[in-house]
């Protein structure tokens, strides 16, 4: 495999053990000879992901009829009702990625700490796994039956003399529903992807703080906080990626009465009422994309920041 | 090393699955030689073939049918596929039954050349008229070319209508006492939490054609549906609306007891599970849409494809669409040669009076602009 | 670092005073139960629905297990493909290009953003034709959607790790590359890897848009297509789609940590609060 027989090889640098010494190499070469264990990788990705991205980026520039250069895609895609849209799903991912964050966390520290819990950390992986990548059809339903107007939930509260609907003001098929439909797959994504993360945390360093007498805030605030964020804040991140792309549940729950930019790609480019207008879906795509760019500059600043809160 | 020979043991496996399947991955090659499928794929009527003989002896060659977007309950499609291989022994492959109709143009711009392309289409007239522009169909006129009414096929037979059905209001009688008969109706409280559509008006075109249909019920017309969107807001604020995408399973569940749909997929999807589900269609709001037949330029088995749409337009065809409780384009010539299924027609709800009304392409693609930009109004 | 600073306290510190054992922390359970609960009524409410007589209907159609097999193969394909891909150029970033880390991050990041029914467009106008005419495609391209979930996890592995610390330790100890590799980071990534392959398994076995709209039935399409006749038959279909994809990672958990028990190392269970390291 290319990648592992590249640092086997490559010439001397003094940090790199077991390379065999090569001297006098131009640093340029061996820059490049540095590089070429992410070769394999990014040759993937650009074939993969890049040439499909480069299609869809040119379909939003075309006239779908003539195939010539128009930016009529882009501006539709940026007015109206699909900005409203691109707003609205922001909040929802905003939403559903800093709360079932929170949750995550929590749930996953429980599980990581439980003493004699073996067969609740493999349930717990398994069960998470399964979950994360359950959505659609199925899980709007199941939420439908659960907390709909006749649902059985609804009905239990109900009885005990609190619905839900008329007292709680509560709605499964506006905003708030959706969201608290979206945790059930985004919950389990974050706990499966910070468990790793909890290694990082040496007992020993829990054990020196509660000898030198540090409560358990002051111990996350100065160790535990700090060495999980880099790894928290990258889970947040995905987390919204996941919530601003996930469409099929929230089209079951709500029949586009929400304006969500995952579901307006669908009308365009899956659907059979919108004839001829895929351009503007794949504009919208392309939307999508630019603002996880931007997201990916606030979360690089938030690092730095929480870098320097590591000092 | 455990370590090691896991990966070893992983790796041996997986190569041994990936030659296993590569080696019976299906086969790229077309059937059947390339003189005749050049001949079949350019017939522009059974003629080509030297009469029905000649296109079934052309379709038995190529062995298979290549169908797509096709649900089994869907206007009687499952038993219309079982009876075309029961006659001419022809396997059909029913590719993304739950797909849309932008689905099956992209099948054939994209799987072009392969031999699992799609060969016939069934989709909205917007899109045929869609690919029509595209260059991606295949003129043919069917053997009783003359019965299907002029308005509902294109000049050129690169498409033509196939069935259809008006907006209905379908109901569970065991959950709803009180029949409703029009969209007035609907308005009622006694109905609260209970009516809904069967997904999104910009993506799904019953839920289009329902907010059509209770347009023309609030003043509005066929080129102004203003009054469709206003409607649905109107009985989202009276707290009737459900803005769930409705189907069997929420009629079952009782989460859904009123659905406005097709009144021939009532029948078939909800109907077939609920027996206590009844079927009118609204007194005040009419509306109905044919889809359309098209086949492939590129269709791999071309005269198969061929073979599909005689079959479809053949007095069989149309009454096993008429006992899926659709209206097939050309019940009126099956009534007046006296060839229609006498059971099957009149199970069918009460057709309004007064002649169709189709909307034309403009006055369609405005109102799918106007319900594109207003539909979320409806909630929010 | 903060770490180091602690870990060198840690030794100064006298023989620890003898502390009372803390009191079990209540939240940990009222936090696992809200939880479950959250989690099962749903699935109770569906179960109710669908009835236990509706599962045998589903797994008595034609075409269950050609579908299920279907969509093994793509995990078995996706996993190995995305872990020998991944696993190999994270190591090397973390240690030798760690500038390229916030790159690799906003790379990974892409495809969970693009939606899977806009990616398989863009993927359907780009691929020659004899990949088309295979449903390996989608296995390939499943190692795309696979890659941000691997990534973050094989990614907070690492950070965990004191990668450098046990590079140079293998090293001045006469390890080569490989050994290293095998000996040393790879069992210490084992919660990554475990992770990592978890939800690659879990993505493929639950990926219905993609696999849709490129006409191959997979274990998912097939559960949503097959000829429902009834709401509680298709609930029933859902289920039994979970109930399938929950038993097939357990088995993988339960191998794995099988194997190392029998391997002898001294890793029996996952997520161990104490670790050795070899």
């Amino acid at each position: 495999m290319t990648a592992k027989a590249a640092p086997a090889a490559a010439p001397g640098s003094t940090s790199d053990p077991g390379a065999s010494p090569r001297r006098g190499l131009p640093s340029v070469l061996h820059r490049a000879w540095t590089l070429a264990g992410v070769v394999p990788f990014f040759v993937y990705v650009l074939l993969g992901l890049g040439l499909p991205a480069i299609a869809i980026a040119v379909g939003a520039f075309q006239n779908p009829d003539t195939g010539k250069f128009t930016l009529s895609n882009i501006s539709i895609a940026t007015h109206g009702i699909y900005l409203h849209g691109f707003i609205i799903t922001a909040e929802l991912s905003l939403i559903t990625s800093i709360v079932p964050g929170i949750l995550g966390l929590l749930i996953g520290y429980a599980i990581f700490t439980a003493r004699r819990g073996a067969l609740l950390r493999r349930v717990t992986i398994t069960a998470s796994g399964t979950f994360a990548n359950f959505g659609g059809v199925p899980l709007a339903f199941l939420f439908i039956a659960t907390l709909g107007t006749t649902g059985i939930a609804t009905r239990w509260l109900t009885d005990i003399g609190f619905n839900p609907y008329t007292d709680g003001g509560f709605n499964l098929y506006d905003l708030g529903g959706v969201a608290l439909v979206y945790l059930y797959f985004q919950i389990p994504l974050m706990v499966l992807i910070i468990l790793p993360a909890f290694e990082g945390l040496r007992p020993a360093w829990r054990e020196a703080a509660q000898n030198m007498g540090a409560s358990t805030w002051h111990y996350w605030r100065y160790i535990g906080g700090p060495v999980l964020m880099p790894s928290f804040l990258g889970c947040l991140l995905l987390l919204f990626g996941s919530a601003f792309s996930a469409y099929a549940t929230a089209e079951a729950l709500t029949s586009g009465t929400i304006p969500l930019t995952a579901i307006q790609i669908g009308s365009f480019l899956n659907g059979n009422v919108l004839a001829g207008q895929q351009n503007v879906g794949k504009a919208l795509g392309l939307g999508m994309v630019l603002i996880i760019a931007v997201l990916m500059v606030f979360y690089a600043l938030l690092q730095r920041r929480a870098a320097r809160w590591l000092q | 090393m455990p370590t090691r020979k896991l990966f070893i043991a992983v790796a041996a496996v997986s190569g041994m699955v990936l030659a296993a399947g590569c080696s019976s991955s299906s086969s790229n090659g077309s059937s059947g030689s390339t003189a005749s499928t050049a001949k079949a794929a350019t017939a522009t009527s059974v003629a080509a073939f030297g009469g029905m003989n000649g296109l079934v002896a052309a379709c038995k060659k190529e062995g298979t049918l290549n169908v797509i977007t096709l649900p089994a309950n869907w206007a009687n499609y499952g038993n219309i596929m079982k009876d075309f291989t029961a006659k001419y022994g022809i396997k059909i492959n029913d590719a993304n039954p739950d797909g849309s109709s932008q689905d099956e143009i992209n099948a054939m711009q994209q799987l072009k050349g392969q031999s699992r392309a799609p060969d016939v289409l069934d989709m909205g007239t917007a899109f045929a008229i869609k690919a029509d522009q595209l260059g991606l169909l295949a003129p043919y006129k069917v053997t009783t070319w003359s019965a299907i009414p002029a308005n509902s096929k294109a000049s050129d037979a690169s498409w033509y209508d196939d069935y259809g059905g008006y907006v209905a209001i379908g109901y569970d009688s065991s959950k709803v006492k009180v029949p409703p008969t029009s969209f007035k109706d609907l308005l009622k409280p006694i109905y609260k939490n209970q009516v809904a559509i069967n997904g999104n008006p910009t993506q799904a075109s019953a839920a289009f054609s329902a907010v059509y249909a209770s347009a023309l019920a609030n003043g509005g017309s066929l080129s102004n549906i203003e009054p469709g969107i206003l409607y649905f807001k109107k009985l989202h604020q009276v707290g009737n609306f459900v803005p769930v995408t409705a189907g069997p399973t929420t009629v079952q569940s009782g989460q859904t007891p009123i659905v406005v749909w097709w009144d021939y997929l009532l029948a078939s999807e909800i109907q077939s599970v609920v027996p206590s589900f009844k079927i009118v269609i609204p007194t005040d709001g009419h509306y109905a849409a044919y889809y359309s037949q098209a086949i492939s330029k590129t269709a791999p088995d071309p005269a198969c494809a061929r073979l599909w749409e005689e079959y479809l337009y053949s007095t069989t065809g149309q009454n096993l669409w008429l006992q899926g409780k659709a209206r097939p384009i050309e019940l009126q010539t099956l009534i007046s040669n006296g060839t229609v299924d006498k059971t099957a027609n009149a199970a069918l709800p009460a057709a309004p009076a007064g002649g169709l009304n189709f909307p034309t392409q403009a006055q369609e693609s405005a109102a799918e602009a106007k319900v594109a930009q207003q539909w979320s109004s409806v909630i929010g | 670092m903060a770490a180091i600073i602690s870990d060198e306290l840690a030794e100064e510190a006298a023989p620890p005073r003898p502390r009372r054992r803390r009191p079990v922390p209540v939240w940990r359970w009222v936090i696992l139960v809200l939880t479950g609960v959250y989690f099962l009524i749903p699935l109770y409410a569906a179960l109710r629905f669908a009835g236990i007589a509706s599962f045998g209907q589903v797994v008595h159609q034609t075409g269950f297990s050609d579908a299920l097999i279907l969509s093994l193969k793509l995990a078995v394909m996706t996993t190995v493909l995305t872990l020998v891909l991944m696993v190999p150029t994270t190591i090397y970033v973390h240690l030798r290009l760690p500038r390229l880390r916030r790159l690799l991050e906003s790379i990974t990041i892409l495809p969970i953003v693009i939606p899977p029914v806009v990616l398989i467009v863009g993927v359907l106008d780009v691929s020659p034709g004899f990949l088309k005419s295979t449903p390996y495609l989608l296995g390939l391209v499943y190692v795309i959607l696979a890659m941000p979930f691997a990534y973050r996890a094989l990614d907070a592995g690492l950070r965990a790790l004191e990668l450098r610390t046990l590079v140079d330790a293998a090293s001045s100890l006469g390890a080569r590359w490989p050994a290293t590799l095998w000996r040393v980071i790879l069992p210490n990534l084992r919660t990554a890897l475990l992770s990592a392959t978890v939800l690659t398994v879990a993505l493929v076995l639950g990926e219905f848009t993609m696999a849709s709209l490129d006409l191959y039935q997979t274990f998912p399409v097939w559960i949503v297509a097959f000829d429902q006749t009834s709401g509680p038959v298709s609930t029933a279909a859902s289920l039994l789609a979970l109930f399938v994809t929950w038993f097939f990672l357990m088995l993988i958990v339960t191998l794995a940590s099988r194997r190392s028990r029998r391997g002898g190392g001294g890793q029996v269970e996952l997520f161990s609060v104490r670790r050795t390291v070899r």
